[in-house]
C-alpha cells in the first residue's frame, strides 16, 4: 500500500502536498480507536501478567520480579492433570458440537427456504440468557434419577460412557459427560453460524455440476461441499475449541472436584488461593498451548488463505 | 463417438413442467438428431431452460418421459444419464484446479489414468497450458472452455449448454460460438444449446426450436425458420419482419392476392400459414432487406408484377454496409427497410415520398388472429418478463 501511494514521484506541488499527506494518514486514524482498545485492554494487561508470571514474594510482603520462571515448571508439574483433562473435554466438545451442528447448518443452508431465518434466529435464542443460566439448567436435565438420565440408563448408554469412563454408576451429573454436554450445548451456536455462513456461500448450481457429472449425493457432498465448507469447519471447531478449554463455568456448576479444569485452577488461584504468579503462569502456559494446537491445526488443513 | 447400433437421437414425449399453477413448458414432442447442434431458441422465461434441465435431470418433468435413443432415462437422476451439462456460469469447482475439474467426471466413474485423457482435452480446448491453475485465476473465456472440457470428456451422448456464452462479451462470444461449432464438428456428440440470442442460434445451430411461453413455436433450420417464419412471433424475435394486415381478395392458381388499404399484394399461397379464405384477413409479412425503394418520381420505372407499397421515410440510419430506413405507408406504421449501400439515391431522405417493391415470392403469410407484435424486441428492460410475451 505504502509503495502505491509513493510510487509516482509526485511533482511536489506544495497545494496538493498537504492533502495528500492527510490523506496517507487518514487509515491510521481509523484505526486509532481499535489499537487504543487492543493497547489498554489486551497488551497492557498481557505485559501486567507476564511480569507478575515472573515474580515471587507474598500476599504480606509484597511481589517483586525476580524471574522466577520455575513457577511456570511447578505450576505445569502439578496441574498438567488438569490440563489435559481441559484439552480433552474442549475437544470432545468441538467434535460433539461439530457431528450435531454441521447437518443443522447444511440444513438451513440448503433445505429450510422460507424457514432459513427462523431457524438462525433459533440458533441464537439461547443467548437471550445468560451464560449462568442455561448451565444451570443443565443441572436440573441431568439431575439423578430424572428422565434423562433415565432414559440413558433404559438403553444401555451409561454402561458405554461409564465403560469409558465418562460416567459413574447411574450419575451423570459430576461427571465428566456432564460438563461436555454442558460445553457442547453453550458453544454450539459457534459452531453453527460459521458453517452456516461458509455452507451458505456454496453456489447450488456446484451441487448439480456434480451430480451432472456422475458424482452420487455422497461423493458430492464429499469432494465437493465438504471441501469448500471447510473454513466454515476451521472458524468453527478454532471458536468453539478455544473458548472451551479455558471455560471454567462448565466444570464449576456440572462436574465435580474431579472433573477441574484448568480454567477453575486459574480462577481459583487468582480469586482463592491468591497465588497471582502460579495463575498468571498457568494463563501463559494455557495461552502457548492453545496457540501452538490451533497454528498446527491451520497448517494442517491448508486453509490459511481461506480463514 | 458414439459407436451403438442404436440411435441416439434424444427424443422427448409429451414433456412439460408445471410449478404449481404456473406452466413453465407445455407438454411438448421433439426430436434432436443424433450428432447435430440443436439451439433452443427464446426470451428469458420461454421455458427453454426448464427443457434443458429436464433433459439433464436436474428437473423432474410434470408429464412426459425422456428417451435417449432406446433408452427411457425420465427415472434416472442426473449422476446416472449418459448426459452432461455446460451450466450458464460454468460451475467450475473453486477449490479444484483446471485439470481436477476436467478429470472430475472421469475420477466418479472409477477412471484411474485420467492424465493422457484430461491433456488432450485440454489441447482440444486449447488451454494445456493451464491445467494447475485454479478457476479463478482464468478469464470468462477461458473459464467457459473449462466447462465444456469438463463436460466433453466423458464422451456424452448428449451435450447440454445452457446460456455458455451469457456472460461473454460480444466480441469473446462471436469467437467462442466459432469455436464451439469447431469443437461439435471435431468430436460430432449432439448439443443442445439454450440460447436467446437468436443470431447465436442461427450461426451455430444446425436445426433450432424457437420457444416462447412454453412452447415450441417452429423448429426447422436457421434460413428455413428465417424465409418461412410461421406465426408472428418467430417473424418478430429472428431478425425482423414488416407485418402489414391485409384482406384476401381472391386466389387464382397458387397465388394469393391481398387487398392492404388502396394498395394491392400478392404472396404464393403455399408460403401463407393462415386459413385461405377469399374475404379472410391475414398478415403479410415481408423483412426488410428483400424490399426495394425507388423515389416517388421514378415509379414508373418498377417492373410490373412486384409488389408495391406507397410511403413517406420518416428516418434513416446509415450504418456502413447498408441504410435502414423508416417509412410510413397509409397501410401500416414504421415499415423498416434495409438497403445496401451500392447505389445510394440522395434524394431518399426523411420526408421523401417512396414507393417499396418487393418480388412476391419473398412475401409470406401469417394468421392474423396473432397478436403482431409478438416477439419484438423491446428495449432492454425486459429481462425476466419474456413470460407474459
Amino acid at each position: 500500500m505504502t509503495t502505491l501511494t509513493e510510487a509516482p514521484p509526485a511533482a511536489p506541488e506544495p497545494q496538493t502536498r498537504a492533502p495528500r499527506r492527510r490523506r496517507k494518514l487518514t487509515p491510521y486514524w481509523l484505526l486509532l480507536p481499535g489499537i487504543l482498545w487492543l493497547l489498554v485492554f489486551f497488551a497492557l494487561p498481557m505485559v501486567y501478567q507476564a511480569s507478575t508470571s515472573v515474580q515471587t514474594g507474598s500476599l504480606a510482603d509484597g511481589y517483586k520480579v525476580t524471574w522466577h520462571f520455575a513457577t511456570y515448571w511447578d505450576a505445569l508439574a502439578e496441574y498438567w492433570p488438569q490440563f489435559l483433562k481441559s484439552l480433552l473435554y474442549a475437544g470432545l466438545a468441538t467434535v460433539f458440537c461439530l457431528l450435531l451442528g454441521y447437518p443443522l447448518a447444511y440444513l438451513i443452508a440448503f433445505r429450510a427456504g422460507r424457514w432459513r431465518n427462523l431457524l438462525l434466529i433459533l440458533v441464537i435464542a439461547p443467548f437471550f440468557t445468560s451464560f449462568l443460566i442455561r448451565t444451570l439448567a443443565w443441572k436440573t436435565i441431568l439431575a439423578d434419577g430424572g428422565p434423562v438420565v433415565g432414559a440413558l440408563n433404559a438403553l444401555h448408554v451409561l454402561d458405554v460412557t461409564s465403560w469409558l469412563g465418562m460416567t459413574e454408576g447411574d450419575r451423570v451429573l459430576a461427571t465428566p459427560l456432564a460438563v461436555v454436554c454442558g460445553l457442547t450445548y453453550n458453544f454450539l451456536p459457534f459452531m453453527i453460524l460459521p458453517l452456516y455462513t461458509s455452507l451458505e456461500r456454496i453456489d447450488p448450481r456446484l451441487h448439480e455440476a456434480a451430480g451432472d457429472l456422475y458424482a452420487r449425493p455422497a461423493t458430492t457432498f464429499r469432494r465437493v461441499t465438504f471441501p469448500l465448507s471447510m473454513p466454515g469447519v476451521v472458524s468453527g471447531t478454532l471458536l468453539t475449541f478455544i473458548p472451551a478449554s479455558g471455560d471454567y463455568v462448565n466444570a464449576q456448576l456440572l462436574g465435580s472436584t474431579s472433573e477441574k479444569m484448568i480454567g477453575n485452577v486459574i480462577q481459583s488461584q487468582f480469586l482463592t488461593v491468591l497465588d497471582y504468579p502460579t495463575a498468571a503462569a498457568l494463563s501463559f502456559i494455557l495461552m502457548a498451548a492453545i496457540l501452538l494446537m490451533v497454528t498446527f491445526y491451520i497448517r494442517k488443513s491448508g486453509t490459511e488463505d481461506l480463514v | 463417438m458414439t459407436d451403438d447400433t442404436t440411435r441416439g437421437d434424444v427424443r422427448l414425449f409429451g414433456i412439460g413442467k408445471t410449478y404449481g399453477a404456473f406452466t413453465a413448458v407445455h407438454p411438448l414432442d421433439l426430436t434432436i438428431p443424433e450428432g447435430s447442434f440443436f439451439a433452443l431458441l427464446g426470451a428469458s422465461g420461454c421455458g427453454k431452460t426448464t427443457t434443458l434441465r429436464m433433459i439433464a435431470g436436474l428437473e423432474e418433468p410434470t408429464t412426459g418421459t425422456v428417451h435417449l435413443g432406446e433408452q427411457d432415462v425420465t427415472a434416472l437422476p442426473p449422476y446416472k444419464r449418459p448426459v452432461n451439462t455446460v451450466f450458464q456460469s460454468y460451475a467450475l469447482f473453486p477449490h479444484l484446479d483446471i485439470q481436477e475439474n476436467v478429470a472430475f467426471g472421469l475420477r466418479r466413474r472409477g477412471i484411474k489414468s485420467v492424465k493422457k485423457q484430461v491433456g488432450e482435452m485440454l489441447d482440444l480446448v486449447q488451454l494445456g497450458d493451464k491445467a494447475k491453475h485454479k478457476p479463478h485465476q482464468l478469464s470468462g473465456g477461458q473459464q467457459q472452455r473449462v466447462a465444456v472440457a469438463r463436460a466433453l470428456i466423458n464422451h456424452p451422448r448428449v451435450l447440454l449448454l445452457d446460456e455458455p456464452l451469457g456472460a461473454l462479451d460480444l466480441k469473446l462470444r462471436r469467437q467462442m460460438q466459432l469455436e464451439l461449432k469447431r469443437i461439435q464438428t471435431e468430436v460430432g456428440i449432439t448439443f443442445v444449446h439454450v440460447t436467446h440470442d437468436q443470431e447465436e442460434a442461427m450461426t451455430m445451430a444446425d436445426q433450432v426450436a424457437v420457444m416462447n411461453a412454453g412452447r415450441v413455436e417452429q423448429l426447422g433450420a436457421p434460413a428455413d425458420l428465417y424465409e418461412n417464419p410461421r406465426t408472428t412471433f418467430v417473424a418478430n424475435f429472428l431478425g425482423s419482419s414488416n407485418l402489414i394486415e391485409a384482406e384476401i381478395a381472391a386466389q387464382n392458381g397458387g397465388t394469393l392476392a391481398l387487398k392492404a388499404g388502396d394498395g394491392k399484394l400478392s404472396l404464393p399461397a403455399a408460403r401463407c400459414s393462415a386459413p385461405t379464405t377469399t374475404g379472410g384477413k391475414a398478415l403479410v409479412g415481408i423483412r426488410p432487406e428483400k424490399i426495394s425503394l425507388a423515389h416517388a418520381d421514378d415509379a414508373g420505372e418498377i417492373p410490373d408484377g412486384r409488389n408495391r407499397l406507397t410511403g413517406r421515410v420518416t428516418a434513416t440510419s446509415f450504418i456502413g454496409v447498408s441504410t435502414q430506413y423508416v417509412i410510413d405507408s397509409p397501410v401500416c406504421e414504421g415499415l423498416e427497410v434495409y438497403v445496401q449501400n451500392v447505389e445510394r439515391d440522395g434524394r431518399l431522405a426523411p420526408g421523401a415520398e417512396v414507393v417499396l417493391h418487393w418480388n412476391p415470392e419473398h412475401t409470406f403469410g401469417l394468421d392474423a388472429a396473432q397478436a403482431i407484435d409478438a416477439g419484438v424486441e423491446k428495449v432492454e428492460t425486459d429481462a425476466g418478463e419474456g413470460v407474459a410475451a
